[in-house]
């Protein structure tokens, strides 16, 4: 990976985790609402379900996590391993996309028609 | 009269600690133990000093596992039960007991692109900076540095990955980008940016807490980051 890619690969994490910031605390608001309003797992669907907000709410949630986690994985695996080149950098492009496909699962199983 | 034990590195990579008993004395600093054991216990015990002061940078070593100047490190601060353990500094080669080869140290300063690059002749007038400007205020928080090397032997990043440069290439480097004058900015830039570079410091401010002169080179790599990104962004490098 070239120098400017790098840098811009730290610049991607930053911005990632500020978006996560602020997805990890509306998300934790939301739990703590769902669990102390004792709502079930059926009712929060019937809320979640059809709702545009509530799905860009966590595709955003999921691609800044697609981003973020790599990148720091990349770093550790690095220094961990002292491993470094092309294949750690696909390593890192497929744990991206992995997460990214997985949670984007996950949102379509919550937020899709046939979620219930 | 009171007796230091004194512990101190002896051999290359490989090696072992030798015990010294050495007098508890008033004023005591960590390099006149060190000379003590040398001129009255062992002459073959090999370590480095110059100035004595806290000028020149040379007395580096791992004190009871802290990197510090010894030459301006009091015993009374550092050994707990008059016990010392005296090690070279961390993350460079070991030439001979308590002395480093400090060559990496000082070629990363070069890769960093540590030298002024100036356009002005002899001929030229004296560049008018303005102390107030925030670019000399920058300079003035990073330049006291003395190339002692604690803050490489302090940083963990160093220690996991060779290849970054570490706090005070990037400090120069970035009092540099700081100079007004200089005529460097784009390659030094490119030179500090990356995996190796300040991109890979953690923020963990070990350089910051040990550096002996009080700077902090975690702001100075905070600032080198946030540059060059920003020339990136903007095609500069």
């Amino acid at each position: 990976m070239n120098q400017r890619a790098q840098v811009l690969l730290w610049g991607a994490q930053r911005i990632s985790a500020m978006v996560l910031a602020l997805c990890v605390v509306v998300h934790l608001l939301t739990m703590i609402y769902a669990v102390r309003s004792g709502l079930s797992a059926a009712e929060i669907l019937g809320r979640t379900q059809g709702s545009i907000a509530w799905f860009a709410f966590y595709t955003l949630f999921v691609f800044a996590v697609a981003v973020h986690a790599p990148i720091g994985l990349r770093t550790i695996i690095s220094e961990t391993f002292n491993w470094r080149g092309h294949r750690l950098d696909v390593l890192t492009g497929i744990i991206g996309l992995s997460l990214a496909m997985w949670g984007m699962r996950a949102v379509f199983g919550v937020f899709g028609a046939g979620a219930a | 009269m009171d007796m230091l034990t004194v512990r101190i590195w002896r051999g290359t990579e490989q090696g072992d600690f030798q015990d010294f008993e050495v007098p508890r004395q008033e004023s005591q600093t960590v390099l006149d133990v060190v000379t003590y054991v040398q001129r009255k216990c062992d002459s073959t015990l090999s370590y480095r000093f110059a100035c004595r002061v806290g000028v020149c940078g040379s007395c580096a070593m791992t004190v009871n596992g802290v990197s510090r100047w010894t030459c301006r490190t009091h015993v009374s601060k550092v050994a707990a039960d008059n016990k010392l353990e005296i090690a070279p500094l961390r993350n460079l080669p070991v030439i001979k007991d308590l002395v480093t080869d400090m060559r990496e140290f000082f070629d990363k300063w070069a890769r960093a692109r540590g030298r002024f690059s100036g356009s002005a002749t002899r001929k030229d007038g004296f560049a008018k900076v303005s102390p107030e400007s925030k670019e000399r205020k920058r300079v003035e928080a990073g330049i006291e540095c003395i190339g002692c090397g604690v803050c490489y032997s302090a940083c963990d990043v160093v220690s996991w990955n060779k290849d970054y440069l570490g706090p005070a290439a990037l400090n120069r480097a970035w009092t540099l980008i700081n100079d007004v004058r200089d005529t460097a900015r784009a390659e030094r830039l490119a030179a500090v940016a990356g995996d190796a570079g300040c991109h890979a410091c953690h923020t963990h401010l070990a350089c910051t807490e040990r550096c002996p002169k009080g700077l902090s080179p975690t702001a100075g790599i905070a600032g080198l980051k946030r540059a060059v990104l920003a020339a990136t962004l903007s095609g500069e490098i």
